[in-house]
């Protein structure tokens, strides 16, 4: 009886990590909404949009501060997890030009403590084009690493990683709809999760998509509770 | 600028058609007595300008709705518009109290008391379970203490006839449609002059209304109403009723409250009547005279509904009524109303307090509940106070609150009120891509706009199901963000025959009245001779259930197990039920699959051979059914569950966390859209006691859980199961049996549910 547990929380454990080729490299999608590259040990997460709870209150609607710990929570486990050499935040990091200077202090050495023994990439995006330089790692417009591209938004080129679009896929099960967060990709190009705990998702099937992807098939890889799913996007809605 | 006196009285009902009927009752004799008296209406309706000028000049009576004295209560003017006032009118008082919308009325006579403290309150209703309880609702409570009201009862109004139809047709073991009684309940239209038939939703109206059309040979004039369709269609049936040109209504509870529509001479109430109190305000609106008898037939759907509404004719006989208890009142709405007093006079915290105790329905509020709602609406109530530059209120240096910048009000006017709108999805019209439910690929958009539907109706479908929309049959093709695609269905028989069995549940009066009559074989004489029949076979092969028992059968069907019990306590509660035995029998190696509930039973099946373990000593019922149950198992799936998020979300609508409603400089901005189920997961990891949370457990009691009906249950039937291992399905378990694959599996697993539809997808592709 014992085996059989130990039995499933094996195949959770390999099964919330998905593998994704992407113009002809091998990357691990995570359960969480972030991306491994194991062979540059490259960890890439996207769309943090940090202090947007503290944004949204300034223009009174008072959501919860717990935004950005929760997020920068889930970013430290993954980080842990991985222990990449380098990590990537693939743009929108904070929700507005003015929302580090909201950090709390204890936020703050978080992200120096995440940033300690390794590089850091903060890649602008349209939330957060100009950020600070004492915020540790360095900035940078796009990186590019082999055949891949990272950049903040896509504009459908091959070999491009990029976040912005913030996909998620409505799925018609036996009972009911689910909407998780996933990953867009046709294998020549990719399209992460947003990992903030406070940013919300665009349907894969909006005209956004279609932009990028201009083929017809592309996949959406399911962030499920405790596994990745990987369902046709024209099967989605 | 000159001023009229203020208002002298104040009529609040809870439907606008109400006031508007009342105000037109009374303007007839002011004006055949030439009387002084100005009496106007005010609804959402009211225009602007119409608005404006009663604030300056009020009426002497002024009909209205409990928003409207909200909006009222907190402009400026209210001091001037109510200090004369001398009567308040509620009328139809069950009906608003019963409600978070109760909540906030009163909240406003708390403000009236303290503005007018000459003023009387005077509540109407004919339908109250408990009159003394209620009446607390119309005097002010004082510091510690329960006061009622003096209870004035009318009397000499004639028994009503209500009658059971005895069908000559087979009755259906499950369903809500009563389509085997169709031809009879056309002959009783027939024979009558005018009559209202009620269904329990919109969709067996739209369905019975075609029905009935399809045999309407004599062309009889029948008419359709119910909420969802269009004002102007529905004031035409209203009219046409009015001027008696109407020989039948299909309606649903939108006809239920004290409008009068004319000479009703028989009223016709389909399904399952489901409480005592509701049946009698339906029979009610048939012969709206006291010294006459009202006359109804009930037709029950299924061998079950029979039960129901035989108990259901009992209680009428006895005029025993089962309206709700008073409410708690709930803290997202004392949160709403705080806010709209800070958005008139500035107001002291201690002050504000005491005057909110003295509304029934917040008597026993703590003074921390007070306190910590004081700072949801100031900084949103957080431990971590890092809000306090964007305070919506602030205290002056004398300590009073007040709004910190004009937005603030205007948004309070735009979101007052506590009807939270379900998500509506359009629905358009377009023609079928063919094929099975498994052709790919995109349709065509665009298409006629059919109407609108409840998002969480369109949740519970799978792509190429059909149903019944504005009167048609019609098959779902496919959805995008805010748009469901349908095309024109060939079939007659719609997939999914209804909203789920229909939104009220079963009075827990009249499920003890149910259980009573089945434990009673001598009142079983009383019944049609087919649910006799129905009941003895099922004292022959299994059990019925006895008054406090708790009947649970285990049976193996098809390649799977069967556990299925009889509480008798609604839906609602058995779905919550539902969930929590399929969590325990998760761990119990049961390997449950998935469940089905009803009104009366809940079914549950699996791999495991329940009735093998129970022998074996390795499935204890009484361990399964104990109600630690509702401890951490509870809080486990509540964390998951989109039911509690949906409650959550109703709270922060109504507590003003979000808006609901936005001015047209706001609309044009994406960004004030946000998921209230992303502040859920946050709270509830970061905040678990924030108010909102405690509003929306406090609301999962008694909504869409159940949860305390449910609690009540397991300490009932505790030390009292009975088992029944059977070789097979029992009769009584048929009616629940027949739902399963009709009804949407409420499971919550969602990894399992995404790996079987991924999985079906690829056999569709690759097969």
């Amino acid at each position: 009886m014992n085996a059989g547990g130990n039995f499933r929380e094996f195949k959770a454990a390999v099964a919330s990590i998905a593998s994704l080729d992407v113009a002809g490299v091998t990357l691990s999608a995570d359960l969480s909404g972030a991306l491994f590259w194991e062979e540059q040990s490259l960890l890439v997460v996207s769309d943090l949009h940090l202090e947007k709870g503290s944004s949204f209150a300034a223009r009174g609607v008072l959501l919860p501060p717990y935004d950005t710990v929760a997020t920068l929570s889930r970013l430290a486990a993954v980080i842990a997890r991985h222990d990449p050499k380098t990590v990537i935040a693939l743009g929108d990091s904070f929700h507005d030009r003015t929302a580090h200077e909201r950090l709390s202090a204890a936020d703050r050495e978080a992200i120096a403590a995440l940033q300690a023994r390794r590089d850091w990439i903060w890649i602008s995006g349209n939330h957060d084009p100009a950020l600070p330089s004492d915020l540790g790692g360095i900035v940078a417009s796009e990186v590019a690493i082999g055949p891949v591209v990272f950049r903040h938004e896509p504009t459908g080129a091959a070999g491009e990683i990029a976040g912005h679009l913030h996909p998620k896929a409505r799925v018609a099960t036996r009972a009911r709809w689910l909407e998780r967060r996933c990953f867009a990709s046709d294998g020549e190009r990719l399209v992460m999760p947003s990992f903030g705990a406070f940013a919300g998702g665009l349907s894969i099937r909006d005209d956004a998509f279609s932009k990028v992807f201009r083929a017809a098939g592309f996949m959406a890889h399911v962030l499920g509770d405790s596994r990745l799913h990987t369902i046709a996007a024209s099967r989605c809605y | 600028m000159t001023r009229s006196r203020g208002l002298h009285t104040l009529y609040i009902s809870p439907l606008k058609a109400l006031a508007v009927d009342i105000a037109r009752n009374l303007e007839t004799p002011i004006a055949e007595m030439e009387l002084p008296i100005k009496v106007e209406t005010r609804t959402g309706d009211t225009p602007v300008s119409r608005r404006q000028r009663q604030r300056r000049y009020p009426p002497d009576i002024l009909l209205t709705t409990p928003e409207q004295l909200a909006l009222l209560l907190s402009s400026d003017d209210a001091p001037f518009l109510f200090s004369q006032l001398r009567r308040i009118v509620l009328d139809e008082l069950h009906a608003l109290v019963t409600s978070k919308r109760g909540d906030l009325l009163s909240l406003g006579l708390a403000r009236l008391w303290r503005l007018a403290p000459q003023v009387r309150a005077i509540g109407l209703s004919a339908t109250v379970a408990q009159p003394e309880q209620l009446s607390r609702f119309l005097v002010p409570q004082p510091n510690g203490e329960r006061k009622s009201a003096d209870i004035v009862v009318a009397g000499g109004a004639a028994a009503p006839i209500v009658e059971m139809l005895d069908t000559r047709e087979r009755l259906p073991w499950a369903g809500h449609t009563a389509r085997h009684a169709l031809g009879e309940i056309y002959d009783l239209i027939k024979r009558n002059k005018t009559t209202l038939v009620f269904v329990n939703t919109r969709s067996q109206a739209e369905m019975l209304f075609q029905d009935l059309w399809r045999m309407n040979d004599d062309a009889l004039a029948i008419a359709l109403h119910h909420g969802s369709l269009d004002v102007a269609q529905r004031r035409k049936v209203e009219g046409a009723m009015a001027a008696g040109r109407l020989r039948g209504v299909v309606c649903t509870s939108s006809l239920d409250l004290g409008v009068d529509w004319g000479d009703v001479d028989l009223v016709i109430n389909v399904g399952a009547p489901k409480g005592a109190s509701r049946l009698m305000q339906r029979i009610g609106r048939a012969n709206h005279r006291l010294d006459e008898a009202s006359r109804a037939v009930l037709v029950p759907a299924n061998r079950f509904e029979v039960l129901e509404c035989r108990v259901a004719i009992d209680a009428v006989a006895e005029n025993a009524q089962d309206t709700p208890p008073l409410r708690t009142g709930a803290l997202d709405v004392l949160a709403q109303h705080v806010l709209g007093c800070a958005c008139g006079e500035p107001f002291l915290a201690g002050a504000l307090y005491e005057e909110i105790r003295t509304a029934a329905p917040y008597a026993d509020l703590g003074r921390t509940d007070f306190d910590d709602v004081v700072d949801f609406v100031a900084t949103g109530g957080y431990a971590l106070k890092t809000y306090e530059r964007f305070a919506r209120i602030k205290q002056d240096k004398n300590g009073r609150w007040r709004v910190t910048n004009p937005k603030v009000r205007q948004s309070y006017r735009l979101n007052v009120g506590t009807i939270v709108e379900e998500a509506m999805l359009k629905v358009r019209l377009v023609r079928s891509r063919g094929g099975g439910s498994g052709s790919t690929g995109a349709i065509a958009r665009g298409g006629r706009l059919l109407g609108e539907i409840e998002e969480y109706f369109i949740e519970g479908l799978s792509i190429g199901d059909t149903f019944v929309f504005a009167g048609e049959v019609v098959r779902y093709e496919q959805m995008s963000e805010d748009q469901v695609y349908v095309s024109r269905a060939n079939d007659s028989d719609p997939k999914v025959p209804s909203y789920m069995g229909g939104k009220f549940p079963l009075s827990t009066y009249l499920a003890e009245r149910v259980r009573n009559l089945l434990a009673d074989k001598r009142a079983w004489n009383g019944l049609p001779e087919q649910v006799r029949d129905w009941l003895s076979l099922q004292a022959h092969f299994s059990r019925v259930p006895d008054t406090r028992e708790l009947v649970v059968e285990t049976f193996p069907r098809g390649n799977k197990h069967y556990l299925v019990c009889y509480p008798f306590e609604g839906r609602l509660a058995h779905q919550t039920l539902g969930m929590l035995l399929t969590r325990r029998l998760e761990r119990a190696r049961a390997r449950p699959l998935g469940f089905v509930a009803n009104e009366y039973a809940l079914a549950i099946w699996g791999l495991g051979d329940m009735s093998f373990m129970i022998r074996q000593g390795r499935l204890d019922l009484n361990a399964l059914f104990d109600p630690d149950m509702l401890g951490d198992d509870l809080e486990a799936w509540l964390a998951e569950s989109a039911l509690m998020k949906r409650t959550f979300r109703t709270c922060a609508l109504i507590s003003g966390l979000i808006a609901r409603r936005f001015t047209n400089e706001e609309k044009t901005r994406r960004q004030v859209l946000f998921s209230t189920d992303l502040i859920y997961d946050v709270l509830r990891k970061h905040q678990p006691d924030h108010v909102l949370l405690r509003a929306a457990r406090a609301d999962a009691a008694t909504g869409l859980l159940d949860l305390r009906r449910l609690s009540d249950m397991l300490t009932r039937i505790k030390g009292r199961i009975t088992h029944r291992e059977l070789d097979r399905v029992s009769p009584l378990a048929v009616p629940v049996m027949l739902e399963i694959g009709r009804e949407a599996v409420y499971g919550e697993a969602s990894d399992e549910l995404l790996a079987e539809a991924a999985e079906e997808l690829v056999k569709e592709a690759t097969g």
